[in-house]
């Protein structure tokens, strides 16, 4: 099938994309566009290190046709990274020893921004809910629900 | 329909690295013309902290400030060798190789500071701030960073120096079979705490208690990391994880994070742990290892704190549902139990 167009605005900027029919959005934002923050663990939904947020929902990249993005909005952990220094979700990772060999870290940091976007003040139950379909295989999640904590803390005193 | 709760303990001893002799590592460190100390290794950090507490070990050698030191391992190809990460071994080895290396470059650091202090080398020392110093008149002073540059465009020489640890191998005595085939060796005792289903034949792991004696802690945030990823990981190896159900068939294999049953942040038990430091003689300041081994304990605990709950012994892992719910036909607790509710 022929190549087409699809436009739709990633971290706050309009791109343009062509793509063959059913090309996933992972594959755009990592080989198309060489953003490599968003992670390719398993290709099919299986481990959430590819979690990307659409119209600020958080969504499995690697699962998404980049057509269904089509005039919607992207945005990927590049996306929330100040120029200088971090975002206070990563800076809450950093402190609490929240990443070890960092695969999992972006889209537990997508999956984490999204549920304090809506919740700004989570128990640690939300916060296990909201992490469950990420998986971590360095550090137990103990300090992943430490650094969620830390950083609903931080953003509230902004 | 009941909840049985049971505690299990178990103890390791963990010898650092492969044994028998051999097991080398090396390191290579040589200071940049502005006194930033690389040290190029071919050991990789998987995420455990292996360069932050290399960083450490060469600072402290050196006697220059943390930040100062830069770990390089690029590349495996061009870098010195090492025989890898695994087996708790990098700080130990790895570590004994920088501290060789970092007394040769030490030495040619002195021997400029020396030239542009007009002192002798065996006068100075380092302050750790990232100057060298006249011991005895601190005000005699210069950064590294002059250093540095005076080695390279004045002096023509190269702040660097090459370390690697090897442990030799043991002969075994024909007599008695008595040899020495670890360098160092670990230790760890862990209670488990579990509540079986009797219903689901689920088993919750309550708590993993544990007290760790390592040798000299370099990094001890790292150490409690490695401690509470490794617990979990072994909780997961006791209770969820395999690559073949249905051994010895391959058929029905798990191929993806999709069908390989993992456990979850919702399954995470209270980890608690104690460290011990009682140091190693041949460790870089007493080091002695913790990485695979906190994965080591929580297996044998919590089958037995299942074993202990149900009254059955299990010798098969991981323990699925199934196999509780089969345990649990054979078990007295259970003919107890049912007798009583009858």
């Amino acid at each position: 099938m022929a190549s087409r167009i699809v436009t739709f605005n990633l971290n706050g900027r309009d791109v343009e994309v062509m793509v063959k029919p059913l090309t996933t959005l992972q594959t755009v934002l990592r080989e198309h566009l060489r953003l490599t923050a968003t992670k390719s663990g398993c290709r099919q939904g299986g481990c959430g290190s590819c979690t990307v947020l659409v119209n600020g929902e958080p969504v499995l990249s690697c699962l998404l046709p980049v057509e269904d993005v089509a005039g919607q909005t992207v945005v990927t952990l590049e996306g929330i990274t100040p120029v200088e220094g971090l975002h206070p979700i990563q800076q809450a990772f950093f402190d609490n020893y929240a990443i070890q060999c960092g695969y999992c870290s972006p889209g537990m940091i997508m999956v984490i921004k999204a549920l304090l976007d809506r919740n700004p003040n989570p128990t640690r139950q939300e916060v296990m809910d909201a992490i469950a379909g990420n998986v971590c295989r360095c550090t137990g999640y103990e300090s992943i629900l430490r650094a969620a904590e830390d950083a609903a803390r931080r953003l509230q005193t902004v | 329909m009941a909840k049985l709760r049971g505690t299990g303990i178990a103890a390791v001893n963990y010898p650092t690295g492969m044994n028998l002799g051999g097991d080398p590592s090396q390191a290579l460190i040589h200071a940049t013309t502005t006194g930033t100390f690389v040290i190029s290794l071919s050991s990789t950090d998987l995420g455990q902290g292996l360069k932050t507490v290399i960083a450490q070990i060469g600072a402290e050698a050196l006697g220059v400030p943390f930040e100062k030191v830069l770990i390089d391992t690029a590349d495996t190809d061009t870098g010195p060798h090492c025989m890898g990460t695994f087996a708790s071994r990098a700080t130990h080895r790895v570590g004994n190789a920088v501290i060789m290396a970092a007394k040769e470059a030490r030495k040619v650091m002195l021997e400029v500071a020396a030239e542009e202090l007009e002192a002798s080398p065996d006068d100075l020392d380092t302050d750790g701030q990232g100057n060298i110093y006249v011991k005895g008149s601190p005000e005699r002073k210069i950064d590294i960073t002059s250093v540095a540059l005076a080695a390279h465009f004045k002096y023509g020489r190269s702040i660097s120096g090459r370390g690697m640890y090897i442990k030799p191998k043991s002969p075994v005595d024909p007599e008695t079979g008595k040899m020495d085939p670890d360098s160092t060796e670990a230790h760890a005792c862990m209670v488990a705490e579990v509540e079986v289903d009797t219903e689901t034949g689920e088993v919750t792991v309550l708590s993993l208690k544990s007290a760790y004696e390592v040798g000299r802690q370099v990094n001890p945030a790292l150490v409690r990391e490695q401690i509470i990823g490794g617990a979990f990981m072994g909780m997961a190896h006791a209770l969820y994880e395999t690559t073949a159900p249905y051994y010895p068939s391959p058929d029905h294999a798990p191929g993806n994070f999709s069908e390989y049953i993992l456990p979850g942040p919702h399954e995470l038990p209270r980890i608690e742990s104690v460290v011990l430091e009682y140091p190693s003689v041949n460790g870089p300041y007493g080091v002695k290892g913790v990485g695979e081994m906190t994965a080591n304990a929580p297996i044998p605990a919590i089958i037995n704190a299942v074993s202990n709950a149900i009254g059955v012994r299990l010798t098969e892992f991981p323990i699925t549902p199934e196999k509780v719910l089969r345990a649990l036909e054979r078990s007295p607790k259970m003919k107890q139990l049912t007798q009583a509710s009858a």
